[in-house]
């Protein structure tokens, strides 16, 4: 006979085994000990088979309840059982989040790289190619052939590494124009940036810094069109709309008219960022360009002093110190990225 | 050049402030560099004239005086001055009032006897250096009035830095003409009329023909008292523009040439032998210069010379032999035109910079000299008496230079300013400035000046109009350009992309000089010339670099020394070789630019790293870098450049060390080195511990192949494993070569992953762990396949290296 109270004491005895497993091995045995093939609801199933015919489908029903009870049991301990195991994997997984991470490689750019980038790019907007120049020259592309007689007083204004009589160390990226205008037909749009000398080092002077040449050659280009270019750039540069732009007259072999730039950022002082002019006709004449059909502006910056205006930087000196600590404060910068 | 404001106004006065005045010269291009009081920092200072002295009953150098300060009653005032004496009228500091260094004058005691106040010397007061005696003012100074009105003291010292084409503008009345043309007003200044020859003599003067000199005016003065007082007007203005009062003689001289612009000398006239005569200088030729100093000449100097031979460098100095002093009672005169193009470069060579050479180098108005002396010599009578002779001309015709008539076309002027101007006001500008201007169709014929040495062709023209006008008052226009497409080759990997891969790797840039210390730079590459500097800033920075390591080791060992040991640097840029050999990097890769064949500039990429792996952290080692941190870094640059195939070849270089060191080769083609310091220059060099370094053409990483994409196997590939034994001295890329050698289809990759050498291995062998990786892109390997391949490969390694499976 079957005894369904028996099978109720199965199902509370399954309950109680499985309630007590701790682990998923121990509910493992249980299951096995409850559902496997020797297992007493398996062992109970079995039992039905030899009940009488009319008493066949009660039991079998009441057996498979048991089954299914006991089925559930084992499910909501398993998933119990997961969770904890989880929960205690992710308490010994912890970690102090406030630590730092692997030590970084501390690199970087140069602040004078940085800004010659940042300036390289503002004038690659408007179409000016990056070019370079040898810096040992000879007299004529850094003197001659930019309108500078010998032993003109506007020499005397550029301290002079002479090698002998014909070679030096290039005191300007002007020389720069000349090479291009010879191998090149204009319109042309270029910036030319690179290491200067001039034979003077004190506290406001680097024996060597860096330029920038800008040139425009094009058909029609004015002195006002100058001014609108630079005015642009210096906005730009300084990242300012708020700032006051100045051109005064002013005097380079190389240009006719000159003018220098002065800036003047929240009603500071003025500074002088730029020497520019239109391109002087001495200088057409000796790279082979027709003064009546082209003109053109020309521009020369001292990379060093737009840096320290930009970054705040009070001794030049330190831009060739190379000390880390300067150097890296420069890591962030987005310039040149 | 400083110079007075007030001076500046008796010339033209335009109803502006002084810095709008320095603004409106700033803006004409003579720029204005500072401004400041002509008033030194004195206050309660008077007129105060000597009415007696008596001597002071205890003290043999002080001197009790009685000063009439206008004040009714005189004071008594103790003083030291050997020049106090009754009658003089002089600067008198009251009780209360202060001196500029600070000092507040109060009633005082001297041995005993009181004294009311102070009477002062020019460099008590800040006006003078003279601190020989008190102030001399003149007679007529009335007293009691105050210092800085008799003075005239409330004024401004103006600093105008000048470019050299404005020679024209280095003297008041320069300055002047260029205020009129901007504000449109007519000079003020005073007319100069000759001065009338009241005895006939006369002293001889020649120019030779290939002098300097194109125009030579002079006069004799008779009877003239060096002694007598420069009046405190001219001390004054002479002291705004940074000139100090000597004599009337040097004074007069030197006003005239602020004022006027033309230098001038004046010779004691008993001192002269002979004819004076401009001629060029006998080489070797000797001269004692009135600093005392003495020069021998070259025959492309101009003299003026006397029969005794030199007697002063031509618009640069004059000689000790001739100069005036306080007993010369006659003096000849001199104002002088001497040519800058044969005048330019002697101050230089000769070390003698002075105002009249400044002057003469860029140009005095060819036609100025007779009027200068005649100035000079009306301001000289009037102090020293004297009686003029006539003047002496003698001029060059043919030298005197000529002022080319160039045309102006208004539409040319519109077109460089970028905007039209009307063309009334471009006639009235050029009227103003002095420069002759005649109608003509479509604009004007214009001839400058005398004094306008600037001016030559159409675009010095419109640099005029447009500086009057002001640069300022112009639009500001953006030109219309033709956009276009520049070439923008893929292959080229800009020089940025370069140092940002560095600079991700921890590498910092920096940037140092391109001259070097000689010594040191021997010490890395004694192989290698460098180019001299002949002047160079100090021993230090003498020469040219060869290399970019030296100024790599130099940051290193600064950024040590200032406790960062650890760093990882790079720097670009240009090496020089004047000799065009290095058997280590081959001078002629890449496309640098060269001006001849007599030097080598080539653009290198260099790197140092020393010190900790990782920097110090609790997830880090302590490891020191080592050969194949800084090999990982070069092979990156190269990994970017993909198409350049570089290989490492051991090669001894001086300065690494032999065992750990490497050759790059390109095609063949010596491009760089990478290694370890040479362990036996870390003394000599002081070096701070063991660092690497790299260096290489940039134009070896420069260059990338654009990517063409080759299919993707969708069959698994297949490892295979081998463990080699080999002698020590076959390398990694021996292996592999000899792998790649028998390469058979389907070797997808062969890599090394273990070396082991030690217990169980006979000596002198190592064991290679070799990887292989085997693919086809059509079907799944089968087993045979991957045997055969296999087979293939250790038959080759067995074949070239004598190399064996280990079991």
């Amino acid at each position: 006979m079957f005894d369904l109270l028996n099978l109720d004491a199965l199902v509370d005895d399954a309950r109680s085994r499985v309630e007590q497993a701790q682990s998923l091995d121990a509910l493992e045995s249980a299951r096995v000990a409850l559902l496997g093939k020797k297992g007493t609801l398996t062992t109970a199933l079995k039992a039905v088979g030899s009940l009488p015919r009319e008493e066949k489908p009660a039991a079998g029903q009441a057996v498979n309840r048991a089954k299914q009870a006991v089925q559930g049991l084992l499910d909501d301990r398993r998933v119990q059982l997961d969770s904890a195991r989880l929960a205690e994997q992710l308490a010994s997984d912890a970690v102090d989040v406030t630590l730092p991470g692997a030590p970084p490689r501390a690199g970087g750019l140069h602040p004078i790289t940085l800004t010659i980038e940042r300036i390289s790019s503002l004038f690659a907007q408007i179409g000016f190619e990056t070019v370079m120049g040898p810096e040992i020259e000879d007299d004529h592309h850094n003197f001659e052939a930019l309108n500078f007689p010998p032993d003109h007083p506007a020499r005397q204004m550029h301290d002079t590494f002479w090698f002998d009589a014909n070679r030096l160390l290039r005191t300007h990226t002007s020389s720069v124009q000349i090479r291009h205008m010879r191998n090149n037909q204009p319109p042309l749009r270029i910036i030319a940036p690179g290491r200067v000398y001039r034979c003077d080092s004190d506290m406001t002077h680097s024996p060597m810094f860096h330029q920038i040449e800008g040139l425009l050659v094009d058909r029609n280009v004015g002195l006002t069109d100058l001014m609108g270019h630079l005015e642009g750039f210096l906005k730009r540069f300084f990242d300012q709309d708020d700032c006051d732009i100045r051109f005064r007259p002013s005097y380079f072999p190389f240009t006719e008219p000159s003018a220098e730039v002065d800036i003047r950022i929240g009603g500071g002082a003025w500074m002088e960022v730029l020497g520019s002019g239109i391109v002087h006709p001495n200088v057409f004449k000796a790279v082979g360009i027709d003064n009546e059909e082209w003109t053109g502006y020309a521009f020369g910056l001292g990379v060093e002093r737009l840096a320290m205006l930009r970054y705040g930087v009070t001794d030049l000196r330190q831009f060739f110190d190379n000390d880390l600590r300067f150097l890296s404060q420069f890591h962030a910068s987005g310039a040149g990225a | 050049m400083k110079f007075s404001e007030s001076w500046l106004r008796s010339w033209i006065n335009p109803a502006v402030d002084s810095n709008t005045l320095a603004e409106n010269l700033t803006s004409l291009g003579l720029e204005v560099d500072d401004l400041e009081s002509a008033r030194p920092a004195f206050e309660n200072v008077v007129v105060g004239k000597i009415t007696s002295v008596a001597p002071h009953p205890d003290a043999d150098r002080l001197r009790v005086c009685e000063v009439d300060a206008g004040e009714g009653e005189t004071v008594q005032v103790v003083c030291g001055a050997p020049n106090a004496r009754e009658g003089l009228v002089t600067a008198f500091a009251r009780v209360g009032g202060r001196l500029p260094d600070g000092t507040r004058l109060k009633k005082a005691k001297l041995r005993g006897v009181e004294s009311f106040g102070m009477l002062c010397s020019g460099a008590e007061l800040g006006l003078a250096e003279d601190k020989s005696g008190i102030m001399e003012l003149a007679d007529d100074a009335p007293a009691g009035t105050d210092l800085s009105l008799w003075l005239d003291l409330d004024d401004t010292v103006i600093d105008v830095d000048l470019t050299p084409d404005r020679a024209d503008c280095l003297s008041i009345r320069g300055l002047a003409r260029d205020l009129s043309a901007l504000h449109d007003l007519p000079l003020t200044g005073r007319d100069i009329e000759a001065v009338d020859a009241v005895i006939a003599d006369v002293h001889p003067v020649e120019l030779d023909a290939e002098s300097a000199c194109a125009r030579f005016t002079g006069r004799v003065i008779r009877g003239v008292n060096m002694q007598a007082p420069v009046p405190t007007t001219i001390t004054e203005r002479l002291r705004r523009a940074d000139v100090r009062s000597i004599s009337p003689g040097v004074d007069v001289t030197n006003y005239i040439m602020l004022e006027l612009g033309q230098p001038m000398h004046a010779f004691d006239l008993d001192k002269l032998r002979g004819t004076v005569r401009a001629r060029l200088a006998h080489a070797g030729e000797r001269l004692v210069l009135l600093d005392g100093r003495e020069v021998e000449l070259d025959d492309s100097t101009t003299v003026i010379a006397d029969d005794s031979g030199a007697i002063a460098i031509a618009g640069v100095m004059g000689g000790a032999s001739t100069a005036i002093d306080e007993n010369t009672s006659n003096v000849f005169l001199e104002a002088a035109l001497f040519l800058p193009e044969e005048l330019i470069g002697k101050p230089r060579r000769y070390g003698c910079h002075t105002e009249s050479s400044h002057r003469f180098e860029r140009g005095v108005d060819p036609a100025g000299q007779r009027e200068a002396l005649e100035a000079a010599t009306a301001l000289l009578i009037s102090m020293t008496g004297g009686h003029a002779g006539p003047v002496t001309e003698v001029v060059l015709d043919d030298r005197l230079p000529q002022r080319p008539t160039v045309t102006l076309r208004a539409a040319r002027l519109a077109r460089v300013l970028g905007v039209a101007v009307p063309d009334e006001d471009t006639a009235r500008i050029l009227a103003r400035l002095g420069i002759a201007c005649e109608p003509v169709d479509g604009g004007w014929k214009v001839t400058p000046p005398s004094h306008r040495w600037d001016l030559a062709i159409e675009e010095d023209y419109i640099e005029e109009v447009g500086r009057v006008r002001g640069f300022d008052s112009l639009p500001r226009t953006l030109p219309t350009l033709q956009p276009d497409f520049r070439a923008a080759p893929e292959s080229r990997i800009p020089e940025l992309a370069i140092k940002r891969l560095l600079a991700h790797r921890g590498y910092q840039e920096v940037i140092t000089y391109s001259f070097v210390d000689g010594a040191r730079q021997e010490l890395l590459r004694p192989d290698l010339d460098a180019l001299v500097l002949p002047n160079p800033i100090s021993s230090e920075l003498g020469v040219m670099r060869t290399s970019l390591i030296g100024g790599l080791i130099d940051s290193w060992q600064r950024n040590a020394s200032r406790q960062q040991e650890s760093v990882r640097l790079f720097e670009t840029g240009l090496r020089f070789l004047p000799v065009i050999a290095d058997e280590h990097l081959d001078p002629r890769h890449g496309d640098d630019i060269q001006i001849d064949d007599s030097v080598c500039q080539q653009t290198l990429l260099a790197g140092l790293i020393a010190g900790r792996r990782r920097a110090e952290s609790w997830n880090s080692d302590n490891e020191p870098v080592d050969f194949f941190d800084i090999k990982a870094d070069v092979e990156a640059l190269f990994a970017q450049a993909a198409g350049v195939s570089v290989s490492f070849e051991v090669a001894a270089h001086p300065m690494l060390h032999p065992g750990q060191s490497a050759s790059l080769l390109v095609d063949g083609v010596r491009v760089g080195y990478v290694g370890a310091v040479n362990p036996g220059l870390h003394e000599p060099l002081d070096l701070p511990g063991q660092a690497y370094v790299f260096e290489l053409s940039m134009a070896a990483v420069n260059t990338s192949a654009v990517p063409v994409t080759a299919p993707i196997s969708r069959f698994p590939y297949v490892r295979r494993d081998l463990a080699l034994l080999v002698d020590e001295g076959v390398s990694h890329d021996d292996i592999l070569a000899s792998v790649n050698n028998a390469a058979p289809a389907g070797l997808q990759g062969a890599r090394v992953f273990d070396i082991y050498r030690g217990k169980g291995l006979p000596d002198g062998k190592k064991s290679v762990a070799l990887s292989l990786i085997l693919q086809d892109i059509s079907r799944t390997l089968v087993e045979s396949d991957v045997d055969e391949a296999v087979s293939a490969i250790v038959g080759g390694l067995s074949r070239d290296h004598d190399a064996r499976i280990r079991d």
